[in-house]
Formats: C-alpha cells, structure tokens, sequence
C-alpha cells in the first residue's frame, strides 16, 4: 500500500489544524482561559464567509479579509465584557460561559443557516493537485495552506519576541499584576490576545470551509483537533503545536488509508497514546496548566 | 509631593492599615520601618494602587490618585518595585526593561543609563530574568523601575534574601536616583540600613504608626519597632 | 443525631457539635413528605405526566452526579454522555441478551461504568482545568465511535431495549417511574452519604482549597478519582433508565454533548457545589422544557444565555440566592457549633 501519500496528505492537514491550535493555545497560555467555543467561532467565519460571498459576488479569501478584522474585533469585545469576568483562580467560570457561547453560537447558526452541509470554494484551485513523481499527489490548496501556517506561525512568533506587544503578551502570562506596575492596562492586553486568536481562528475557519464542508456543529470536531494538537504538541511551545497538528494529522489521514471510516477515530486513539505516555507532548516541557 | 491622609486599607476582613498620614517633599526620601506584618508592604501597596484603599485619600502632585488604578498611578510616575521583585521570569533582562517603555514616561532615564547606573546588569542582559541570582534580580528590578522614570519610587523590602555586600551596593544607587529629582519611599525591615539611606523614618506597628519624624534614637525606634515602653 | 461533647482546657468551656440543624431537620422531613407523594403519583395522575416525570429523574441524577464531580471535586467533565451511553447499552445486553433481572441488571450497568471510569480516570488525571474538560469530550467520542462499531448492539443504527415489553404500557410506565424514583433517592442518598463522611469533609476541602487541602494530607487524587467513578457510576444509572423509559438507543442521542449542556445548565442554575442546588435547578430547566422546547434552536439559545447570566451575576446559583450564601442547609451535612451555657470555673 502507498502510505506515503496519505503520510504527506497528513502533514499538508496538519498546517490547517495548527492554524486552529495557534489561536486556542494563545487564549491558554495568557489567560488560562479554554475557550469550549473556539471552532463554533470558526464556523461562525465560515458561514460569514458564504455570506459574504453570496452577497458581494466576491471569492471566500476577499470576503476573509473583512471578515478575520471584524471577528478579531468580536473577540476584543468578548474579553473585554464576558470573558474578562470570568478570570480568576477557578477554570470553572470561564469554562462554563464560553461552553454556553458554544451553544449559543451553534444554534444562532442553525436558526439563521440551515442544518445542510455547506462548502466554501475557490472554483478549480479546490480539487487541483500537483502530480509528483512516485505517483504521489498533492492537493495545491491543501499545499497553500500549510504554507500559509508557517507563515502565520512565523509572524505569530516574530509578533511575541520582537514587538512591545508581543513582549507584554508574553510578560501578562507570567504576572499580570506586575504588568499593571509598568503603566499597561492588563485587560487591554488580554483583549489584544482574544483578538488575535479570533482573527486566527477566522482564516482558520474559511481555510477549513474550502477544504471541507461544514454545518452548524462542525465547530466541536474542529476545538477536539485543535486540542489534540496541542496537547500532542506540548503546551507552550507554538512550534511545538505544529508538530503536534501534523502528527494528528498523519494519524488521520494513515488511518483513513487502512479503515476509511476510522479516520477521526485514528486521530483520537493516537492523542490518548500521547496522552498516556507523552504528557507534556513532543516538545516535552513542563508547562503549569 | 506625596500626601497620604488617615490611609486605610483591609485585606477582606482583616484591615492591614489603619489611619496612616504621611508625606514626601519632592527629591526626598522617607524609610517605612516595622516588624513583620506590621503592613509595610500593605502601605506600599495601596499608595501604588494594587490594594483598594478603605478610608483616606492619597495626593500625589496636588491630584487626588485615590481612585485610580495601578497603571494609571505609574503612568503619572508612581512607580513601585515590588516585593520579591516579580521580574517577568520568561523573558530576558534586556525586555524586562522594555515592558516599562509603556509608561511612555520621558526623562533622563532611558535603557542606556539605566544601563550605565547598573552596568552588572547590563552584562546579563539577554539572560532569561529567571537564571538570574536574587541580587542581580533585585539590580533588575530596580532597573526596570527607573525605566518608567518615576517621580516617586516605591521600594519595597529590596533587602530581603541578600548578602548585606550586595544591599550596600543596592543602597549606594539610591542618591544617585535622588539627584534626578526624584522622591523615594522604601520599605526596609532593616532598621539600621533603613537609618543609614534615610534620616526620615515612619514606623508601623500592627498596622497603625506608631513613630514618625527625623533623628530619633535607637531606644526610642526599638519601642516603636516592637511595641515596648521606653525606658528611660 | 450525632453529638460530640468535650471538656476543653480553655477557658473551661464545653461545646456541642451537631451534625442537623433546624433547617436541615426541616427540609429533610419536607423531603420525606415529598418522596411519598411522589410514590403515590401515578394512581394520581395521568400517564404522560407520570412519563414525563422520568425525565426529570433522569436529569436530576445527571446534575447531581456532575455537581459532584464539578462542584465539589473540581472536575468540570463535558463527557459524561460517555457513561450514559455505556450505562444505556448495558441495559440493553444484560437485561435484553442476557435475559436478567431490571433491578440487576441496573445495579451492574452502574457498576460497569464505574468501572469502565478507572482507566478512564488514569488517562484524563494527566489534563486539568479546560483541557481537562476537553479530555473527557474527547473519551465520550472515542467510546461512541467504538460502540457504533459493534454490530450485535445494533451498530450505527441503535438498539431497541425489549425487556419490559411483555407488561401492558400503564404498567411498563408505571415500573419505569417507580425504578427512576428509587434510583433518583439512592443517588441523593449516596451524595449526602459522601458528603457528610471523611471522604465528603476532605472533597469540600479540595473544592474550597485544592493547595491547602494537599498540604493538609487529603489524598487529592485518590478522592478524585473515587468522585469521578461515582459520577460515572451515576451517569450510568440514568443511562440504564433512558433505556428503559425510551425503549430504545440511539448513539447519537445518548452520546450527544447535549446531555452534558443539560446537566450544567442544571447545576449553574440551581447552585453549583451544594446539594439542594440541583433540585431547583431541574425544576427551572423542567418550566423552561414546557414553555420553549418547541422552539428548537431558540430554546437552546435560552439555555446558553440564562446560563451564562448565572455564572457571571448569580455565581451562586437560585440555592446562593435562597440560602443567602450557605449558612442554610436542608441536608444534614454540615457542621454546627455551639458552645454550651455553663461556663465552668
């Protein structure tokens, strides 16, 4: 059997999935916060992207340039109302509101949608895929964006080291209480954080409505892979996260090969091998959850 | 420059302060001595804006900052350096002074003479803040303090877990921060350190002042300290 | 009634501790006059009620359980439709296929999830907070899609729960309120039981206080750990009884997350991490189920936004309103002190 196909169809699914996973472990690793509606809101900007794209007659990756803005503005407004009062010692809060978002944004869009699968599409560029030799096939939109991953991992991580922001993104983390000494507002910088994952979580959304379909509750697969990711990956590393996606992804995608209806099941039972014996992820570090 | 009035302030049940007046003129430096748990850190605390104050008021530069919270304070330039330091233990010494550049506050201070003033510190800087030893820490600390260019300087217990050779090196820095014009109010358990840098000293005692003014001595600081009776 | 008298050294005072207070003397007798009402019901009433009252035991088992598991131990789980899922089948094996009795074979349905919840419980441990509750969503798909693969139970399709299908439908209906009610008063039982022991007074120190209760010496997993199998045993319970209430299993609907929305809906509302809490909170969720349920998706909508105005506005739920912040008890779970009159020179 070919696995090498499937294994490079893989991590090519990968970079969508740490697209999903940048946005979530960000909202973790500043806030604490799990945000349980991350991929309801991803759905959200795939099912604004139809609109968009219905209405103005334009292709989904325009109507993503309005759309990621105006999501990361929802989450800057979600922080700064909602979530920023959910902050404290307990996880309990924040769990529990944004589980109910999750809920609510599903069925907003069920009343407003309709329960049918959708599809974002690009026209040809869809299906389109680059013959290489040893008869492997590899899907030109899966290709870009998996480059656009690295990509945007490459600007998330230039953003933290090396901009006032990134650095008091980073600093929040550590001591928010401190950070307030400096003269910076800490729940401006948590809604900055919001923001970001919302504006991540928007590409990744249309990025997944191109290349698969979607319905209202698409968005629970959508927050377990991103977790499993994570999880896979090593809390606290962001590059970490992309080996964690690409090997769920591998997961998958083999699985798929040898039983094509396991192939999230694949996915789940590789994540509780991790789980079992690699708890801190491949890249290992000991992060305090 | 610094006017506290009849200052209280509890930590849920437990009121810490009670009824504190003090006040720093500006380029002064005033020492706030006592035992443990007296509410050194407290009276600090609530003058920087992390614990709501109950009663009283605080004036800082003919304002009123009673209400206003932490980051606002520091960015009218009361800057305080807090117990245990608190640096930002994942990043390096170099962008732990960076995070203080959003006080947007303009003076003489800036990275490169904060540098000059500690240049052990500047020989770390692309150290991770968490490697470093408590003395080079607490230079840090400082340091990223004098970034924000303070008008009034809070320090709070700098002393605490160093080698006296090192508080003395700590201390030496203090008049140069002084000259620029600013006023320092510190935090020393230390008494006789605290004498050394300061000749104006308050004393707490179970959270109320029990002595405050200038050229006391030792007897009469003891009681204070420990809630004694003089003997005379 | 259990009382402690000491002679202690100081001040030569004695003391008394009492484990009823006024008010748990009340509500636990008012309780007892519901019970029996409750028993009498279906000569009383009419059928549908009487079924639909099921459900309401049903979903009081659920939030009960998850609020022990939440509440009290911390664990906020968004999967225990695993082991309602479990329980559900289980029924259907041991009662169906198996031919056993309905009480047995719901006492070992329950069993078998409590302990399908041990290696479950080794594996979710290493997760905590949010992720931990992530974990356990993704346990209750791993179980669904491993229960659709079996084609004796039905596969994807479901199965049907036979075994009370030689009873007349009064009857049938009647049997299955009666076994709810009964499971629904064991289970409240179990949690007072809990609570009121060492192992209850050691989980209400983890739930305060997780840092000073380790230091303290309360063995913190192993606490958990028996508070998830619990939950997960309970879980199982209310599965076994939407078995023999619906007659039949779909994975889709026993497995759904929905349950999970439901039984925090319940408890958020109600008061998480006390025990009179649930029961108002199926109460509110039962008078909102009348008015909205036709709605669909604007129900739903409902539930998330009651839910979340709870948790930011009212953190302690109808019961923090009522009991004005945990000084009234109508279980006797507490501990009341009181110093006797006579002070001894």
């Amino acid at each position: 059997m070919n696995l090498l196909d499937p294994i490079i169809q893989g991590i090519l699914l990968g970079g969508l999935y740490a697209l999903f996973a940048a946005g979530l472990s960000l909202m973790f690793g500043v806030m604490r916060i799990v945000n349980l509606a991350y991929g309801d809101f991803a759905v959200l900007a795939s099912y604004a992207s139809l609109v968009v794209v219905n209405a103005a007659l334009v292709n989904p990756l325009v109507a993503l340039v309005f759309i990621a803005p105006a999501m990361a503005l929802i989450g800057y407004v979600l922080q700064r109302t909602i979530l920023q009062r959910t902050l404290g010692l307990s996880p309990l809060p924040s769990l529990l509101v944004t589980f109910g978002l999750s809920i609510i944004v599903q069925n907003l869009l069920l009343m407003f949608g309709s329960a049918d699968q959708q599809r974002l599409t690009l026209g040809d560029i869809d299906t389109a895929s680059i013959i290489l030799p040893l008869d492997i096939h590899i899907g030109v939109f899966p290709l870009a964006v998996f480059v656009l991953a690295i990509v945007i991992l490459s600007a998330l991580s230039w953003f933290m080291a090396s901009t006032q922001y990134g650095r008091l993104v980073r600093a929040v983390s550590d001591d928010p209480a401190t950070v307030e000494l400096q003269g910076v507002n800490p729940k401006q910088i948590f809604a900055l954080a919001t923001a970001i994952a919302f504006g991540l979580v928007a590409v990744a959304g249309v990025a997944a409505g191109i290349q698969t379909s979607f319905n209202p509750s698409s968005g629970s697969m959508l927050l377990i892979f991103a977790f499993e990711a994570v999880i896979i990956g090593g809390l606290g590393s962001l590059w970490g996260t992309l080996g964690g996606a690409m090997i769920l992804g591998v997961a998958q995608t083999v699985g798929a090969a040898f039983a094509p209806a396991q192939q999230i099941l694949a996915g789940h039972l590789v994540f509780l091998i991790f789980l079992a014996f690699l708890p801190n992820g491949i890249s290992r570090r000991k992060v305090r959850a | 420059m610094l006017q506290v009035k009849k200052l209280s302030a509890a930590y849920g049940q437990v009121t810490a302060i009670r009824e504190i007046d003090l006040s720093i003129d500006e380029g002064g430096i005033l020492a706030v001595i006592g035992a443990n748990g007296a509410g050194k850190s407290t009276l600090l605390k609530t003058i920087a804006g992390q614990l709501p104050l109950k009663t009283g008021s605080i004036h800082f530069e003919g304002q009123d900052i009673s209400a206003l919270p932490a980051f606002e304070r520091a960015r009218r330039g009361v800057v305080m350096v807090p117990e245990g330091r608190r640096l930002f233990a994942s990043l390096t010494v170099h962008e732990n002074l960076q995070t203080a550049l959003s006080s947007k506050r303009k003076g003489f201070w800036n990275l490169e003479t904060v540098y000059d003033l500690f240049p052990l510190v500047a020989e770390r800087k692309d150290r991770r803040a968490g490697n470093l030893s408590g003395g080079e820490q607490q230079a840090t600390a400082i340091a990223r303090a004098l970034v924000a260019n303070p008008r009034l300087l809070l320090l709070d217990e700098v002393s605490l877990g160093l080698a006296p050779a090192i508080i003395s090196e700590l201390y030496a820095i203090l008049p140069k921060i002084l000259a620029q014009g600013t006023s320092i109010l510190l935090v020393e358990q230390d008494v006789s350190q605290a004498l050394k840098v300061s000749d104006e000293v308050h004393c707490l005692l179970q959270g109320s002042t029990s002595l405050a003014g200038k050229n006391f001595d030792m007897a009469a600081i003891s009681a204070a300290y420990f809630g004694t009776e003089v003997k005379s | 009634m259990n009382q402690i008298q000491t002679q202690t050294p100081l001040a030569g005072q004695s003391f008394t501790i009492r484990r009823w207070a006024p008010t748990s003397i009340i509500g636990t007798s008012s309780f007892l006059a519901v019970f029996v009402v409750l028993a009498a019901l279906p000569y009383m009433v009419n059928l549908s009620l009487v079924y639909s009252m099921i459900d309401l035991f049903i979903l009081l088992i659920l939030a009960m359980t998850w609020n022990m598991l939440a509440g009290y131990g911390g664990m906020v789980s968004v999967g225990q439709q695993a082991f309602i899922g479990v329980g559900a089948y289980s029924m259907v094996v041991i009662a169906d296929h198996l031919g056993m009795n309905i009480f047995f074979a719901i006492a070992l349905s329950a069993v078998f999830c409590g302990l399908l919840a041990i290696p479950i419980s080794f594996l979710v441990f290493r997760l905590a907070g949010g992720y931990f509750a992530v974990g356990t969503w993704v346990i209750s798909e791993v179980v669904r899609l491993t229960v659709v693969q079996v084609p004796e139970i039905g596969g994807g399709a479901g199965a049907s729960f036979g075994a009370m299908s030689d009873m007349s439908k009064e009857l049938r209906i009647a049997t299955s309120y009666w076994i709810a009610l009964g499971a629904v008063v064991l289970v409240l039982l179990a949690c007072v039981l809990l609570i009121r022991s060492k192992g209850g007074l050691a989980l209400t120190a983890v739930r305060d206080d997780i840092t000073a209760a380790s230091t303290s010496g309360v063995m913190v997993t192993a606490i958990k750990r028996l508070v998830f199998v619990f939950a997960g045993a309970g879980a199982g319970i209310a599965g076994a009884l939407i078995a023999i209430s619906s007659l039949r299993v779909q994975p889709d609907s026993v497995f759904s997350v929905q349950w999970s929305a439901f039984m925090i809906f319940i408890v958020v509302v109600g008061g998480v991490g006390t025990l009179e809490g649930p029961i108002f909170g199926v109460l509110v969720f039962w008078i909102l189920k009348q008015l909205l349920a036709d709605y669909g998706p604007l129900y739903l909508i409902c539930l998330g936004a009651i839910g979340i105005a709870f948790v930011l506005f009212v953190r302690g739920g109808i019961w923090g309103l009522v009991s004005r912040k945990g000084r009234v008890e109508l279980f006797p779970v507490g501990y009341k002190y009181s110093s006797n009159s006579s002070i001894d020179n």
